[in-house]
């Protein structure tokens, strides 16, 4: 009997220790931590819950370092690095980036390598990450970073400050146990592995995708088959009525002939395939706007201290941990300050002792699709230029926890990867193949050009460090306190002819290959204009008599209002501050709105409205035009303005049930503007011929209601109808920043919209010793329980900027409020 | 006497073990103290039970309070626990404590098994 009763206690014990050290599946293929290791005091999620009056003091001795360094951490936990030389300089980001950051740093560079499977399953809750994994592998982001990584590692500079970073990271990972794990490895239970300079190399892919990786070309294929030509110029236009280019031609600038920018004779038959009379079914178009930023500088003559002032503010996708870690770097040869990408070395915005720099996405197209013919199911054969040519192969492993592995095979062509066969169907459902071109997958070295600004000295070293600059194509904006102000809209474009690339092209013809590159020498640099300012906010670069074909890769027009405010302010503004530029960067006003409001007040037939309907009227009307969070105009615009566009457009869209890409707001008031009759005004379901004011009374009733139903739900306030959040890259909302009271949105200079807003913020007067403010939503620390976390979210919501402690080491030691002390040694 | 040894004994290798070996390690040094100092049954299940319990519990209230239940709150959303700090506080010391007490009966059994 006793015998027994030990059996079942043992037995029960050992069960016990075994289910709480197993995670435990929750379905849909989410699991439990392990939750004894969770729970533990001693291992598990408590030893990540940082005291808030935590010293990050310590003493680091490596033998990779060749010298003596210090870094003070200030009141928001920014280090100060005064490094004694540069490779030491990189190892200690390197190392302060993985201290603070490496969980994200580690993460995002498995998504970019498509390897998310490997650490989280195939499918969670409803997220495929093996379809993301496949999508980034089929892409050749890999193939893309290895080619990086190779010219990174020619430079003998960069390799230095690679291997020097990697170096660090890894002295980071050295020192973790199961206690100090990151929060998120003890959630998912996997472990760390060794950081690569390829590692920085996908990160720096993972933005090249973010920024320029966006294509519409399956989407606009599609378009031809529904739309004539003029239709379709109406739809997607080259620019836009309030379009205001970034730089402006001389008249007497003569450019290299373009004659390379032909189409191929048979263009007409074998390319534009556009429908000749339309026809009248149904897949929702979905309204799609990427990423986008602002920068500006003022030239001295228009500051009150006399010296220039550079703005930029980066709109990406807000996450928590932020995607910027923000720190001053020096050695005895350069002193830069400004915000880094925890996974690659160097300051990527900011400034040093002498000049500033900045950059907003140029948003062009460079990635086009090539339909392969291929001789039969094996790839082993494709048709081109006449002749069978020889595919190479690219197996692309994908590891899935708890699962066989899943092997993709990649045909390689002279365009690149196979992107689409039959085993990866296109949008279109099309089953043919297609190769992608994407100018990612070339060599490059990106990180030479922020290398260098950081150490430039003054307008010389910017072109520099600028000219070997290839992908995503940024307007980089620079300042200097010698007085310089500078943009130029810097990459490498393909030299199309004019509508290459907007729709998936020819594979077997080389003539509808890229035809080489448009010269360095035609991308033009704004230098100290007349104006006394330069910006961009992702607009068209150059008016349309630039000789060479500029699209965007939605293919529509570039963005038009952001920049159009921008500059109609900088134009009228005198003796600015940095005060000034602080509230021009949070400004709320809707420029956009301005100018809808008259067309959409001309054509309401306001005695035809219930009582509902002339409340929300008048609410339009009285409105301020301001999207602050509390102001009720922009919901009642808003919804007004989605309305017109479905009633518009969603009749002609209906003709098609695959992909279209939804045209953009300026399409339609330009349109309307331009015509009463404006084309897709009509409702051709209807036998009746409808006009733009059918339309825009049709699309106000429809507003009303949907109105009413925002309004009993109380989101009729902006802030609370947009619900911006800041979410953890896991999604998990217990560690994300839901619910922010928040104004701004698209068009606006505070493009805050849902999920993407202005990333960092940053204001810096060149004045000497340089008055930088800044200020990101988000926190320097990526740990969920440390206070630092996300403790410049709210001041970031309410538009204040902290002043950036730009200071020398013997200033810094001074100061009051320092979290403490790291000294760095060899060993 | 012997029963506050016993919980105190628990406690101390308790925190011990696992600073070398896995989480559950406490389990063990728990069973050996149970076979090393005999109780009854319940007596040795209490003590390993309150010995773990309060260890974990008051190492996580002390963690948890100069945080400012910064990661609490988030983690007993999480988990889920309503986002209460205390049950989260309860459940961490319940869990170590109801291990640890399995093990010292088991141990408690063991020693029975030897004298008979």
């Amino acid at each position: 009997m006793k015998l027994l009763y030990f059996i079942i206690t043992a037995a029960s014990t050992l069960a016990l220790i075994t289910v709480l050290n197993t995670r435990q599946s929750l379905g849909g293929g989410s699991k439990t931590p392990r939750l004894g290791y969770f729970l533990s005091p001693q291992k598990g999620f408590w030893q990540n819950a940082e005291a808030t009056d935590a010293d990050f003091s310590a003493d680091i001795k490596s033998d990779e370092l060749q010298g003596n360094s210090n870094v003070y951490f200030d009141d928001r936990l920014v280090p100060h690095v005064y490094a004694d030389n540069e490779h030491d300089a990189f190892f200690i980001e390197g190392y302060l980036h993985a201290k603070f950051r490496l969980w994200q740093m580690d993460f995002q560079t498995y998504a970019a390598a498509g390897r998310l499977s490997e650490i989280m399953g195939d499918t969670v809750n409803g997220t495929s990450f093996i379809g993301v994994d496949k999508f980034f592998r089929r892409l050749g982001m890999v193939y893309g970073a290895e080619h990086a990584i190779a010219t990174i590692e020619a430079d003998p500079e960069t390799k230095a400050v690679c291997d020097a970073y990697t170096a660090g990271v890894n002295a980071y990972i050295k020192t973790l146990d199961e206690s100090s794990m990151p929060l998120e490895y003890k959630l998912l239970d996997y472990k760390p592995e060794p950081w690569t300079n390829l590692k920085s190399a996908l990160f720096l892919k993972y933005m090249a995708w973010d920024l320029a990786g966006g294509e519409e070309d399956f989407a606009h294929t599609n378009a031809m088959s529904v739309f004539t030509k003029q239709q379709y110029d109406l739809l997607y236009p080259y620019s836009g009525d309030s379009a205001v280019p970034i730089i402006s031609l001389d008249s007497g600038r003569v450019f290299p002939k373009a004659d390379k920018a032909m189409p191929p004779a048979d263009a007409d038959s074998l390319y534009f395939h556009f429908v000749q009379t339309a026809a009248p079914a149904s897949q929702e178009p979905k309204p799609e706007r990427g990423v986008g930023s602002n920068n500006w500088a003022v030239a001295g003559s228009k500051t009150k201290s006399g010296k220039p002032i550079l703005c930029n503010d980066p709109h990406l996708g807000l996450n928590l941990p932020s995607l910027w870690y923000e720190l001053q770097l020096s050695t005895p040869a350069f002193n830069a300050y400004g915000v880094s990408f925890p996974g690659a070395p160097t300051v990527i915005i900011g400034f040093n002792d002498s000049c500033s720099f900045g950059f907003t996405n140029s948003g062009r197209d460079v990635r086009d699709f090539y339909e392969i013919k291929f001789k039969d199911s094996t790839m082993q054969e494709y048709w081109f230029d006449s002749t069978w040519k020889q595919t190479t192969f690219r197996d692309e492993v994908i590891k899935i926890k708890d699962k066989a592995d899943d092997t993709e095979h990649i045909a390689m062509t002279v365009f690149g990867p196979v992107m689409y066969d039959r085993s990866y169907p296109d949008k279109l459902l099309s089953g043919k193949a297609y190769a992608c071109r994407w100018l990612a997958h070339d060599s490059s070295n990106e990180i030479r050009t922020f290398y260098k600004l950081d150490k430039s000295k003054n307008y010389g070293d910017y072109l520099d460090a600028v000219s070997t600059y290839k992908c995503p194509a940024q307007n980089m904006i620079f300042a200097t306190v010698a007085g310089d102000i500078a943009i130029k809209q810097q990459g490498r474009f393909p030299l199309k002819w004019k509508g290459q690339g907007d729709f998936v092209m020819p594979g077997f013809d080389s003539s509808y290959m890229w035809r080489g590159y448009i010269p360095d020498s035609a991308n033009l640099v704004m230098h100290n204009p007349q104006r006394g300012f330069v910006s961009s906010a992702n607009q068209m670069p150059y008016d349309t008599s630039y000789p060479y074909y500029q699209t965007t890769y939605g293919g529509g027009a570039f963005y038009v209002y952001r920049g159009y405010i921008i500059n109609r302010n900088l134009s009228k503004m005198q003796q600015v501050t940095p005060e000034d530029m602080q509230q021009l960067q949070t400004s709320n006003y809707n420029v956009f709105a301005e100018m809808a409001r008259p067309l959409l007040l001309q054509y309401i037939n306001e005695s035809s409205l219930d009582a509902d309907g002339k409340k929300y009227l008048d609410l339009f009307k009285n409105w301020n035009l301001i999207n602050d969070p509390k102001e009720q105009g922009p919901v009642v615009f808003g919804v007004w303005w989605d309305s017109l566009m479905t009633t518009t457009y969603a009749d002609e869209f209906a003709q098609s049930k695959l992909p279209l890409v939804w045209p953009d707001e300026s399409s339609l008031l330009d349109g309307m503007k331009h015509d009463s009759a404006f084309m897709f005004a009509d409702d051709i379901t209807t036998p009746s011929r409808e006009n733009d004011s059918d339309c825009i009374n049709k699309a106000f009733s429809k507003a009303v209601i949907t109105l009413k139903g925002i309004e009993k739900s109380n989101h009729l306030e902006w802030t609370s109808y947009k619900s911006s959040a800041i979410r953890h890259l896991l999604r998990i909302p217990a560690l994300s920043r839901m619910d922010l009271y928040s104004g701004g949105g698209e068009n606006i200079i505070n493009a805050h919209k849902k999920f993407t807003g202005p990333s960092w913020r940053m204001v810096v007067e060149m004045t000497a010793g340089i008055n930088a403010y800044g200020v990101y939503p988000g926190g320097q620390s990526g740990n969920p329980g440390s206070k630092y976390y996300d403790d410049f979210i709210d001041d970031w919501l309410a538009g204040k900027y902290y002043k950036l402690l730009f200071v020398s080491q013997e200033a810094i030691a001074q100061e009051k409020n320092l979290k403490g002390k790291i000294t760095f040694s060899k060993s | 006497m012997k029963f506050l040894t016993v919980l105190f004994l628990t406690a101390l290798l308790g925190y011990a073990a696992p600073l070398y070996f896995p989480w559950w390690s406490f389990a063990v040094t728990s069973f050996v103290v149970a076979v090393a100092i005999h109780q009854k049954g319940g007596k040795a299940f209490l003590a390993g039970f309150l010995g773990l319990f309060l260890l974990w519990g008051v190492y996580a209230l002390l963690l948890d309070n100069a945080n400012d239940h910064i990661l609490s709150v988030k983690v007993a959303s999480l988990l889920p626990l309503g986002g209460s700090t205390a049950a989260l506080i309860f459940m961490t010391a319940f869990i170590g404590g109801v291990v640890s007490g399995l093990a010292a009966l088991t141990g408690s059994l063991a020693r029975g098994l030897r004298a008979s």
